[in-house]
């Protein structure tokens, strides 16, 4: 009896757990927990991936205008040099570990290098010494060394003892004296160079017009000639300036701050090379940061040095934020124009169907495919058609204005890629108004314009504004279309300046991410560029941050100002 | 009603109401002797055997003084057909109210009256409208005109997103007034006209879309009567409001009445019988019946109508 009904429970127990568990499990599924985990698990790794881009770029970004601790090594062999330890690596295959260390003293390397990689062994002691002092010079990179003395004619201090205020007033003697001297001389050669430039071009237009011609030409060719004397003249005057400006160069060179490096060899310093100079080991906290904002500061105002590996980046700057600007001229009211059309007026049909189809599909065209459209349609079209119009003469002598690639025609190739996006945001705006808004505004007599102006625009514009912000961050990342319609690695003169008129829209320009292109991969000093990399991409995020962010901030209020709340 | 009513309302309405639609002869014979009975609609299948202007529609209480008249009026949906042969004259500065089950073309009537079905690809109309004898399918007629003289309110009261003021002269701006005074008293009389100047003149200039769906209404109503109309369409007003505000629009319809002709659609046949001076009732396109809104509520004279309003079917 008791077997008989263990095992009757036991066949009932075996019998019940399985359709227990297959309703829990159908629960389970019913529930949709695990979808909602799929979910939760797709956003955390998008957010994971985001993040350590962000903080790779921010962490490295962020450190390299921080003045580190100089150390003073010396080797097992008794070598000594200064230098900042940047990090250590472990070789895998032996198990030796060594660090790097930023020596500078281009210079004095044979290789010309100013990195060097030092095996742990290898390294008998390392000091902190309190004197010691980073110059950073205009040429040849940083100098790592000890203050010893001045030379020099003009310097009055040269017997004190060489303590940083002495090197400061030193160098703020020697500046003025350059601005005094140099600065006038070289304002005046700008001048002279722009009238040289201006001349040459009308020259080159006269001998165009009389190569045109055959003969009895006397008043060409006297212009021609007076152009030619001026021209002349011109830069007669221009070499007398500049070799005036070397030989005050010259002396100047000759006032010398001494330096010795850690091995006691003294070197001389002219001060006009020198940028800044500190002492990251005698530094405070509140020097350091200091130290930092005037990096920061020399990043954002200042001309590239070195080959894009020291000094500023405003020329990149500026050269970004007009393009995007030009961008946007170019691509906003395009797009919502045809984006209006698509959604207004367009009868839905085959044909629509198919636009708005290739609409979306441009999107995922490779950008570099509107890079050589961009090429052969704005630059060698256009571009080449313009300057037959108005540039003959430079057509002929092969150095065109508008058929070579300029600011203008990269913006407008960027338009060209970002349009789609405001056209399709466009129109789903338009889409997204309650048709009770358009009657009301057609029951009240308003024509379909009136409607479209008064009522449809306004309230689309948020979602316009989302189009644009899409175009806009498109854009500013973009640097394949750039690279063959204008982008250079260090452009002479900037798309905007003094002269008129003002806006020169054929000119080449730099911008941030076609240089941290060319930093990152096109620098001989790979590891002098590295920190700058970082630094331009963390400016290149950060300007994007800003403008999206105003046109977010614009479209929020917007989307205040217009939007239908449901009640 | 109660049920004892019911029942001896339904026991006098065969000897009362003894024709039945389609019932030609009879219809002829008698449209012009009974004086506030409706007019019968024209069953679909016959089209245009009523003499237009004729005194076929005499019967109808408007008789004296119809402001809108329609004719053998039909709409195709493609080809589709959504209103069969619609004959039918409003009275002029009275409320009409339209009624019938979902579908059965109130709206889509309503809207042939100010050519909203213009904005609807596809929609094809015959049959002719006359506004004090002017054609209204007429295509040469000027629509914006007509719109003018003819405004509506919606179901849906969607203000536009722009201050009080300016959505209430948005009908007068669009007509190209400039003029600040002209505006600004247009503003406050419809305002006031539609009740709701009281609660908003402090605050003209705020967003009107921070408002009660209420207040949206009677702001759409203001909205319509600001460009001074003849007529104002109301396409269910008060569907998508709280009982409050749905008594407020009726007493306001009640005050418009006199001055503007108003023509309501709704499914509330309570609030139908409550503001309308005229109710037509529509069945699957067709006019059923049209006559004076007591008479059809107390006394409908078709056997679909008296089903429709006591609720066994729609």
């Amino acid at each position: 009896m008791a077997t008989n009904v263990r095992v009757h429970s036991d066949s009932a127990h075996a019998a019940l757990t399985p359709t227990l568990s297959q309703e829990e499990r159908r629960r389970f599924w019913r529930r949709g927990e695990p979808l909602v985990w799929a979910t939760a698990a797709a956003l955390a790794g998008v957010l994971v991936l985001v993040f350590a881009l962000l903080a790779i770029v921010l962490v490295n970004g962020l450190g390299v205008f921080w003045p580190a601790q100089v150390v003073e090594v010396t080797l097992t062999d008794g070598n000594k040099f200064l230098g900042q330890r940047i990090r250590s690596a472990v070789n895998p295959d032996t198990g030796e570990s060594s660090t790097q260390f930023k020596t500078g003293n281009r210079e004095q390397d044979p290789r010309r290098q100013d990195f060097r990689w030092i095996k742990d062994d290898a390294i008998a002691a390392i000091a902190n010494p309190a004197e010691v002092c980073i110059l950073e010079r205009a040429e040849n990179g940083d100098f790592y060394g000890y203050l010893k003395g001045f030379a020099g004619p003009d310097l009055a201090l040269a017997s004190h003892t060489p303590v940083a205020k002495t090197l400061s007033k030193a160098l703020n003697s020697i500046r003025r004296k350059s601005a005094e001297e140099i600065a006038p001389i070289a304002a005046r050669l700008l001048t002279l160079s722009h009238q040289l430039q201006e001349t040459h071009g009308k020259l080159l237009r006269l001998r165009y017009q009389r190569s045109g011609t055959i003969d009895g030409q006397t008043d060409i060719d006297r212009r021609i000639a007076d152009l030619e004397d001026e021209s002349r003249e011109i830069k007669d005057q221009s070499d007398r300036l500049v070799s005036q400006q070397q030989r005050r160069l010259a002396n100047l060179r000759r006032n010398v701050v001494i330096m010795a490096d850690a091995a006691g060899k003294e070197t001389s310093i002219a001060l006009v090379d020198l940028v800044r100079f500190y002492n990251p080991n005698a530094m405070g906290v509140p020097a350091k940061c200091w130290h930092y904002l005037s990096k920061v500061g020399e990043l954002l105002w200042d001309n590239p040095r070195e080959s894009n590996t020291e000094g500023g980046l405003f020329p990149a700057i500026f050269g970004t934020v007009m393009l995007i600007f030009l961008m946007a001229i170019a691509c906003f009211p395009l797009g919502v124009l045809a984006g209006i059309y698509l959604g207004e007026y367009a009868k839905d049909g085959f044909l629509v169907r198919l636009v708005r189809i290739a609409v979306n599909n441009l999107a995922g065209i490779p950008s570099i495919v509107y890079g050589i459209f961009g090429l052969g349609f704005f630059v060698y079209g256009i571009g080449g058609l313009l300057d037959q119009w108005f540039f003959p003469e430079r057509v002929a002598t092969g150095t065109p204005t508008f058929g070579t690639g300029g600011i203008l025609w990269a913006s407008l190739t960027l338009g060209l890629l970002t349009v789609p996006v405001v056209i399709v945001s466009t129109e789903e705006a338009l889409r997204a108004i309650p048709r009770a808004t358009r009657e009301g505004s057609y029951a009240l007599g308003a024509t379909k314009l009136q409607t479209l102006v008064r009522v449809l625009v306004p309230m689309a514009s948020p979602g316009m504004m989302t189009g644009f912000i899409l175009a806009m961050a498109r854009a500013a990342g973009e640097v394949a279309p750039l690279m063959i319609t204008g982008v250079v690695k260090l452009a002479p003169q900037m798309p905007v300046d003094g002269t008129f008129p003002f806006f020169h829209l054929d000119r080449k320009f730099m911008h941030l991410g076609f240089h941290i292109y060319d930093v990152g991969f096109q620098s001989p000093n790979v590891e002098a560029s590295k920190p700058m990399v970082y630094v331009t991409t963390l400016l290149l995020l950060l300007i994007v941050l800003a403008m999206t962010s105003v046109a977010i901030y614009l479209r929020n209020r917007m989307r205040r100002r217009y939007q239908v709340r449901t009640i | 009603m109660n049920a004892t009513e019911e029942m001896s309302r339904r026991s006098v309405l065969p000897s009362l109401f003894g024709r039945r639609a389609g019932d030609e002869g009879v219809r002829d014979e008698n449209s012009n002797d009974l004086q506030g009975s409706p007019s019968l609609p024209a069953n679909c299948p016959h089209p245009n055997h009523l003499p237009k202007g004729e005194g076929t529609v005499a019967s109808h209480p408007a008789q004296a003084d119809p402001v809108v008249q329609t004719r053998d009026l039909c709409l195709y949906y493609g080809s589709k057909q959504a209103l069969f042969n619609i004959s039918m004259d409003f009275p002029r500065r009275l409320v009409t109210a339209l009624i019938g089950p979902s579908g059965c073309g109130k709206s889509t009537l309503l809207r042939c009256l100010n050519r909203m079905n213009d904005l609807i690809d596809d929609v094809s109309v015959t049959g002719s409208i006359l506004l004090d004898s002017e054609e209204v399918n007429d295509p040469a007629l000027d629509v914006i005109e007509l719109r003018r003289r003819v405004g509506m309110v919606f179901q849906k009261a969607v203000p536009f997103p722009k201050s009080i003021y300016e959505n209430v002269a948005y009908g007068l701006r669009i007509a190209g007034i400039r003029d600040r005074r002209i505006l600004d008293e247009a503003v406050e009389k419809s305002l006031q006209r539609a009740a709701l100047w009281e609660e908003v003149k402090d605050r003209l200039n705020d967003s009107a879309l921070g408002f009660s769906g209420g207040q949206h209404q009677r702001l759409c109503i203001a909205r319509a009567i600001a460009v001074s109309p003849e007529i104002i369409l109301m396409d269910e007003p008060c569907s998508a409001l709280d009982p409050r505000s749905t008594t407020r629009i009726e007493d306001l319809i009640g005050e418009l009445r006199g001055e503007y002709t108003i023509i309501t659609v709704t499914h509330n046949m309570q609030q139908a019988a409550r503001v309308s001076d005229f109710t037509a009732f529509l069945y699957e396109g067709t006019l059923v019946e049209f006559g004076p809104t007591k008479q059809l509520f107390t006394k409908p004279e078709k056997k679909e109508t008296e089903d429709y309003i006591t609720g066994r079917f729609g």
